[in-house]
């Protein structure tokens, strides 16, 4: 054997092992990196991607998601990701868009294919009118952000996350259908348990800290009578403080929702003076103790607020 | 509330309908007032007329009930039902499909709510607007300073605002400054942020990312002033703000977040000042970032700006002739870190950050050997409730064109955030010049914005 002739022979096996190892890459088709900018939507995304997809929360789920920062880390995750599914109603105007900009992933920009803003297709409340100033806090002009605390928007969510998987990933479409259908139906049961321990005090009067349970609190028909926060964003002055604490008195609200990365001084305060108690709830997955799914979220949520309720109520 | 809407409109459109209907009725005389002929016909008239509100009425009772019908049988699909039929769920994608698939939707698919509007209707142009805000910085100084030249009160600055992305392809960023200087932009630049590679373009005129008190707007300081050295050595409030293009690269990899900057200016300014076309300013830096944990964060880059600078020494003879060399090299080189420490749970309420930037300086001079100068500040700002940091930095420096005269400097500022979107801060300063002036001076500052909420600093 020549060595002209040597070398092709080496040349050919070569050509054909990467060949052939090209083709098992290719057989076996990477997962779709998603990155979701909360735990609840990275939740979701889990529960209709299954195992075709590889998904990582940015904001943490005890973690205010309106004071994330920026990091260059998220930058590297949004970077290497084929779908970012953002809370939209900018609730993430402070941190998403450098993360998106620096990323130098054409794929996640707002209006590619790889940008799913979960919002769209959800039912949204608090949507303002009229003139808004900065006087009125922290406000968002297209409606209160905290939607997905209303299981059905839950359902809403995972059906555009379906949609969106679909659209990437065509010939997995069944697989998702199933993977959905699977989720609807524990939610469903899930929901009639919800019902059911939440039914008792519909119209309890209560208050929250901040607006992040409108939508969990008109979906148990329960009655929030104010806030802790005079408006969004805003510290309490003791004037608002003493309006709140004669406001609980008349109407009986004896509960306090706080979200977890809130200071409980001011409104345990409140709850002193008003003869209630402050409930801590989980506003994400991951906000408190063994919250690892989305549906998990809710049984926690209505167990410690079914019982605290009870405890109050006496019913 | 589907249905209370509902009912509210199948309300008004009765109250409208006898409204409509009341005008012909209240024409209607009283029947003993007229003769019986006439009688006879004007209830025949009010007959007809109540046959036709009846139909009318009847008809678009069948309409509203056959629509609320409709809307409940969606609502319970969507919100109350556990999956419907396989077959429905499957073709019942709520968001548009792909562009591929051509599915019918079934009827009974579970419909999301109609999409929600968002605060400016579709089909207006403002959409396309600019976000748009202004900010204004206001200092007021108190105390003796031999070089200061800030007056007791002003307003330093007013910084106008306007971003959007262009197309599919870039962003813009125009920030323009106002202050008793003038009018003059401070950056204006368009990003590319689809290219290949991990690459991104900006091309304008931009701060260059020369460490990192270089890249921030007045607003974003910690502090009422700017560091020492950033003042003797990198062109202060102005700082290396030139006409240019940058290009970067992300190196991903888990262990660390790596980007490198490439950047090519032509220097107008006062650090850097280019005679010639061809004299162009460069500047290089490596910036690198690890989470230690999810609240801890450490920062660190190193920057190096080459390019030409202009020169103005008083020489004798004759005695206060002043003798201007341009297309000198110049060149800097600095280092930087910042750790970070804020806690997720209570981010709202705790922070602390520690950063320090080293500047070299090398300046070519017309008559002498080169002039070298280094300074350094050290940093920390601490916030110990919910809208209260408190700070101090320590500075040492040396001055460009006398590397031997060192300025040494220290500073301590309380700041009050009512809101994000306004900020009050006071400073005590104390400089101790080389030729041994001493500065004592109190400084305090309001900054303020309105207009849209930016992207908060890094």
């Amino acid at each position: 054997m020549t060595r002209a002739s040597f070398l092709v022979r080496t040349i050919a096996v070569a050509a054909v092992v990467a060949i052939s190892g090209v083709g098992g890459r290719a057989a076996a088709v990477a997962p779709l990196k998603i990155v979701a900018t909360t735990t609840d939507l990275a939740a979701l995304a889990r529960e209709v991607g299954g195992d075709k997809v590889t998904v990582t929360a940015l904001a943490a789920g005890r973690q205010d998601p309106h004071q994330v920062e920026a990091k260059p880390s998220f930058i590297g995750l949004v970077s290497q990701a084929d779908l970012l599914i953002a809370v939209g109603r900018e609730l993430e105007i402070g941190w998403l868009p450098v993360l998106q900009t620096n990323s130098r992933n054409p794929k996640v920009q707002v209006g590619a294919s790889g940008y799913l803003d979960a919002s769209l297709n959800v039912k949204i409340l608090e949507i303002p009118t009229g003139q808004l100033t900065r006087a009125m806090g922290d406000v968002h002009p297209q409606g209160n952000p905290h939607y997905w605390l209303d299981p059905n928007n839950g359902r809403l969510i995972a059906q555009s996350i379906r949609a969106k998987l679909q659209e990437l990933m065509p010939a997995d479409r069944a697989y998702f259908d199933q993977r959905y259908a699977d989720f609807d139906k524990r939610l469903a049961v899930a929901e009639k348990r919800w019902d059911a321990a939440l039914a008792p005090y519909k119209g309890t009067k209560l208050v929250t800290y901040h607006r992040s349970w409108p939508n969990f609190m008109e979906r148990w028909g329960l009655d929030v009578i104010g806030y802790v926060e005079p408006r969004p964003g805003i510290p309490a002055p003791p004037s608002h403080i003493i309006e709140l604490v004669a406001e609980m008195k008349r109407q009986g609200a004896k509960i306090i929702v706080v979200e977890p990365y809130w200071s409980p001084k001011t409104p345990e305060s409140i709850a002193g003076r008003a003869e209630g108690r402050v409930l801590v709830l989980a506003p994400s997955v991951g906000g408190a103790e063994g919250v690892t799914d989305y549906i998990g979220l809710f049984d926690y949520d209505v167990t410690h607020l079914a019982d605290a309720l009870k405890q109050t109520t006496g019913r | 509330m589907v249905r209370i809407r509902i009912c509210l409109s199948v309300v008004s459109a009765l109250c409208a309908s006898a409204l409509s209907a009341a005008p012909a009725l209240a024409q209607t005389p009283p029947p003993a007032s007229k003769p019986a002929a006439t009688a006879k016909v004007d209830v025949a008239q009010v007959k007809d007329e109540l046959d036709r509100l009846r139909r009318e009425f009847d008809a678009m009772r069948r309409a509203y009930d056959e629509r609320l019908a409709a809307l409940e049988a969606k609502l319970t699909m969507a919100g109350e039902t556990p999956a419907a039929g396989p077959a429905v769920v499957e073709t019942a994608a709520p968001v548009a499909p792909p562009a591929s698939t051509s599915t019918v939707v079934a009827p009974q698919d579970p419909a999301p709510p109609a999409p929600q509007p968002s605060a400016v209707p579709a089909g207006s142009s403002k959409v396309f607007n600019p976000d748009m805000s202004v900010n204004g910085n206001f200092v007021g100084v108190a105390g003796q300073n031999p070089f200061a030249t800030l007056p007791a009160l002003q307003l330093t600055e007013v910084e106008a605002a306007f971003q959007a992305v262009v197309d599919p392809y870039a962003r813009a960023d125009f920030f323009l400054s106002a202050s008793p200087q003038g009018l003059e932009v401070e950056e204006g630049y368009i990003t590319f942020t689809s290219l290949p590679a991990h690459l991104q373009l900006k091309v304008g005129k931009m701060r260059a990312q020369f460490g990192k008190m270089n890249t921030l707007h007045t607003h974003g300081l910690p502090s009422v002033d700017r560091p020492l050295v950033t003042g003797n050595l990198v062109g202060g409030e102005e700082g290396i703000s030139e006409p240019g293009m940058s290009i970067s690269h992300l190196i991903n990899n888990p262990a660390l977040f790596l980007e490198l900057v490439g950047e090519v200016y032509s220097p107008t300014g006062s650090v850097f000042e280019g005679a010639k076309r061809s004299a162009l300013l460069y500047v290089g830096r490596v910036h690198g970032y690890r989470d230690v944990t999810d609240s801890m964060n450490v920062d660190f880059g190193s920057s190096v700006a080459y390019g030409p600078a202009t020169v103005n020494v008083d020489e004798p003879p004759p005695p206060g002739t002043t003798f201007q060399t341009t297309d000198l090299n110049k060149r800097l080189v600095g280092v930087d870190a910042t750790f970070r420490y804020r806690p997720l749970e209570r981010a709202i309420y705790r922070r602390f950050n520690v950063r320090t930037e080293f500047i070299w300086s090398r300046q070519e001079m017309p008559t002498e050997a080169a002039q070298e100068a280094f300074g350094f500040y050290v940093s920390g700002e601490y916030q110990f409730a919910r809208r209260w940091f408190v700070g101090a930095r320590g500075d040492r420096s040396g001055r460009a064109l006398d590397g031997a005269a060192i300025d040494n400097g220290g500073a301590a500022f309380l700041t009050f955030w009512p809101t994000e979107f306004s900020q009050i801060r006071t400073e005590y300063r104390n400089i101790r010049f080389a030729g041994g002036e001493r500065a004592n001076e109190f400084l305090f500052q309001f900054n303020f914005s309105i207009g849209a909420h930016g992207a908060h600093a890094f």
